[in-house]
C-alpha cells in the first residue's frame, strides 16, 4: 500500500491576538505548526500502517522552505519520505491554483515513489479554513473522494471511512485509488518518540522546485487564481454590555430576568 | 465559461424524503437581492428524489424559476452523482453565479464542481453583497479561526460560486400557493460512475437531535457545566423559555452531550433571539458560531472570561445557583406554574 498525506504548515491560530491599536492580526511570535487536521490525516494513515507491514507513507507539503520543519515533524510520526513543493511562481495561489500545483507535483512524485493507493488530506487548514483543496485535488486527479473522515479501515480492495454527516455518521467505501479528507477524531494523534524524532532530523526532505515537474504556470500563483482577496478586516467587537449585579443568586436571577423582560426577549 | 444569462442560482439540497434543507430556502433571500442587482432571474436548483416538497418550498420562498433534477441516485448524497448532475445542468444553462449551502455535503461537492468548471469558489461565507464597482459578488468569510474576515472577488470566471453558512440568513415567510415556472431536467448518472458505496448509516438518536439553527432561544453549556448531569438545569431553563440546549466544543468533546448540540466553528452557526451561555469561556471558535444572536447573556463564575466582552448581559456567579433561580423567575414572568 502506498499512501500520500498532504500537509500544510500554518500559524497556530489559537495563539493569534489582535493589536488593539491598529486592529490587525499580530503574527509575530506566533508559532508555526503542522495544520492539526493534516495531523489527523497522517494519524489515519499511520493507524493503517500499524496494522499492516506493506504500507509506505509519503508526505508532501507546498510552501516556503521553512515548511521543511513541518515535514520533519511528520517523518517522526509515521511518514517515510517527505517532499516539499516550493517556488515563487506558486505563491499567492488560491485553493484552485494550489490544488493544481499539488496535482502536478503528485504526478511527479508518483514517478519516483510509485502510484498512490490513497491520498489523505486534512479537512481544512486552520488559517484559510476553506476545506476546498482536498476535493479540488481529487477532481484534478480524477479520484473518488470521501470527506469529513473520522476513522478508516482497509479491506483487500477498498478503504472504508466513517464520515461525519449533518445528523450522525455514515460508513462509505471507495476502491483504490481515492482521496480521503480527515476531520477531528475522538482521539489524539500519537506523539513522536525521541528516537523517531532524532531519525527524522537526519532524513532528507526532497524538494521539487518550479522546474522539476510539468506544470502550466498560467494556472498557478496570483495570476492563475480565479479568486482574489479584495480586503481583510478584523471582525467588529460587540461592546457596551451590561453587568447584572445582586447580592445573591436569586437577586441576580431576578435582576437578569427583569432586564430580559424589559428588552422584550422573554 | 461564458455566462448565457444573468441568472443567479441557489442550490437547494434535499433530504432523502424529498423535502428541502432549510439552508437552500434561506439562501433564496440574499439570492433575490443579488439577482435583482445583476438583472437576472432567481433560480432554485433542486436535486433529489421525489422532490415535489422541495420544488413547492422553493416556489413558496420566492424563486422566479425552479430547475429540478430528480432520480433515485440522488436520494442519498454521493459526490459523484451530485457533481455530475451539477456540472451538466450548469454547463447547459451557464448562469452567472450559484450559492451553495455550506453543509458537509455542500462543502464536499462545491470544490469538486469548481475544479471541474475551472472557476472560483469562496468557502463558508457569512456575508454577501454586490460590488457595484466591479459588478461581482463580494463574498465575505471568516478565516484564521474567526480572527479575520476576508472579502473575496471572482472577477474573470463564471459562474462564480460560493458556499454559505447555514443559519446566517433567515428564510422569508413562505407565500402559500405561490408558483413559478418549473423545468424538469432529465439528467441521470450511471451506477458505475458512482465510485463510493454506502455501507452503513448511523443517525444520531432522534431524541438527541436538536434544531439549533431554527431555534429562537438557545441555552448553551460549556466546560463549566462539569458533566452530563450538569446540563439538566440548562434543559429546564430552555424548556421554560421554549428553547433548546446548545453546547461548546469542550462539552461535546468531553462526551457530556451529542455533537448535534455543538455551536461554533466546528458545530452549527446560530442566530437566535436569545442566547444564554452558561459556563462558556468564549473562545473565538465558539463566538464565531453565535455572535450574530440578537441578545447574548453570559453566566460565568470567572469575571475575566472573554464571553463577557460580547455579552449584552453578564452575570458573574455559579451557574448551578443562578440558572435554577433564573428558571424560577422566567416561569413567574411567563405565568408558568
Amino acid at each position: 500500500m502506498n499512501f500520500l498525506v498532504c500537509v500544510k504548515q500554518v500559524p497556530d491560530t489559537t495563539e493569534i491576538r489582535i493589536d488593539p491599536e491598529t486592529n490587525t492580526l499580530i503574527r509575530k511570535g506566533v508559532p508555526s505548526i503542522v495544520n492539526p487536521f493534516d495531523g489527523y490525516a497522517l494519524e489515519m494513515a499511520a493507524r493503517i500502517k500499524d496494522q499492516r507491514d506493506d504500507v509506505k507513507i509519503v508526505v508532501v507539503s507546498m510552501g516556503p522552505p521553512q515548511a521543511k520543519e513541518a515535514l520533519k515533524n511528520c517523518l517522526a510520526v509515521g511518514g517515510d519520505e517527505a517532499y516539499l513543493v516550493s517556488g515563487r511562481k506558486f505563491g499567492g495561489s488560491d485553493t484552485l491554483a494550489t490544488s493544481y500545483v499539488l496535482a502536478c507535483a503528485i504526478k511527479k512524485i508518483e514517478e519516483l515513489e510509485g502510484k498512490f493507493d490513497v491520498i489523505f488530506c486534512g479537512k481544512q487548514a486552520i488559517d484559510g479554513d476553506t476545506a476546498q483543496v482536498g476535493p479540488e485535488l481529487a477532481e484534478h486527479l480524477g479520484l473518488p473522494q470521501i470527506t469529513y473522515g473520522l476513522t478508516a479501515e482497509m479491506t483487500d480492495d477498498e478503504i472504508q471511512v466513517t464520515r461525519e454527516t449533518e445528523d450522525g455518521q455514515e460508513i462509505l467505501g471507495a476502491k483504490f485509488p481515492c482521496l480521503v479528507t480527515a476531520t477531528k477524531p475522538s482521539f489524539d494523534p500519537r506523539l513522536p518518540k525521541i528516537k523517531d524524532k532524532l531519525a527524522a532530523r537526519k532524513k532528507e526532505i526532497h524538494v521539487l522546485g518550479e522546474e522539476d515537474f510539468d506544470i502550466d504556470f498560467t494556472k498557478c500563483g496570483l495570476k492563475g487564481s480565479p479568486t482574489n482577496v479584495k480586503k481583510t478586516f478584523v471582525p467588529p467587537v460587540k461592546t457596551g454590555g451590561e453587568m447584572i449585579t445582586g447580592e445573591s443568586p436569586e437577586e441576580l436571577a431576578q435582576n437578569l430576568a427583569a432586564a430580559l423582560d424589559k428588552a422584550g426577549v422573554l | 465559461m461564458e455566462p448565457k444569462t444573468k441568472d443567479l442560482w441557489v442550490f437547494i439540497e434535499t433530504y432523502p424524503d424529498g423535502s428541502a434543507q432549510s439552508v437552500g430556502l434561506e439562501l433564496l433571500n440574499p439570492g433575490r437581492e443579488l439577482a435583482e442587482k445583476q438583472g437576472g432571474k432567481l433560480v432554485g436548483l433542486v436535486i433529489g428524489h421525489n422532490t415535489d416538497p422541495a420544488v413547492k418550498a422553493a416556489q413558496e420562498h420566492g424563486a422566479d424559476q425552479v430547475i429540478v433534477i430528480d432520480g433515485e441516485e440522488y436520494e442519498h448524497f454521493t459526490t459523484d452523482a451530485y457533481v455530475n448532475a451539477l456540472y451538466e445542468v450548469i454547463t447547459k444553462y451557464a448562469p452567472t453565479a450559484m450559492l451553495i449551502g455550506a453543509t458537509n455535503n455542500g462543502r464536499d461537492v462545491g470544490p469538486r464542481l469548481s475544479s471541474r468548471l475551472q472557476t472560483g469558489l469562496t468557502a463558508d461565507c457569512t456575508k454577501l453583497a454586490y460590488d457595484d464597482e466591479t459588478g461581482n459578488i463580494a463574498w465575505t468569510r471568516p478565516a484564521f479561526g474567526g480572527n479575520l474576515m476576508a472579502t473575496i472577488l471572482c472577477p474573470n470566471h463564471r459562474p462564480e460560486l460560493g458556499t454559505v453558512r447555514p443559519g446566517v440568513f433567515k428564510a422569508s415567510e413562505p407565500e402559500e400557493g405561490r408558483t413559478c415556472e418549473v423545468i424538469k431536467e432529465d439528467i441521470h448518472v450511471a451506477p458505475e460512475d458512482i465510485r463510493t458505496r454506502l455501507i452503513k448509516e448511523m443517525k444520531e438518536d432522534a431524541s438527541e437531535m436538536v434544531d439549533l439553527v431554527g431555534a429562537d432561544v438557545i441555552v448553551s453549556g460549556g466546560r463549566g457545566v462539569g458533566g452530563a448531569e450538569g446540563f439538566e438545569p440548562l434543559k429546564e431553563l430552555a424548556d421554560a423559555l421554549g428553547g433548546v440546549v446548545g453546547a461548546s466544543r469542550a462539552a461535546v468533546d468531553a462526551g457530556w452531550i451529542a455533537h448535534s448540540h455543538q455551536v461554533g466553528q466546528t458545530g452549527k452557526t446560530v442566530g437566535p433571539k436569545l442566547y444564554i451561555a452558561c459556563g462558556i469561556s468564549g473562545a473565538i471558535q465558539h463566538v464565531a458560531g453565535m455572535s450574530s444572536s440578537d441578545c447574548i447573556v453570559a453566566i460565568n463564575k470567572d469575571e475575566d472570561a472573554p464571553i463577557f466582552d460580547i455579552a449584552d448581559y453578564g452575570v458573574v456567579g455559579n451557574l448551578f445557583d443562578v440558572v435554577p433561580a433564573l428558571t424560577a423567575e422566567v416561569k413567574k414572568i411567563k405565568g408558568i406554574a
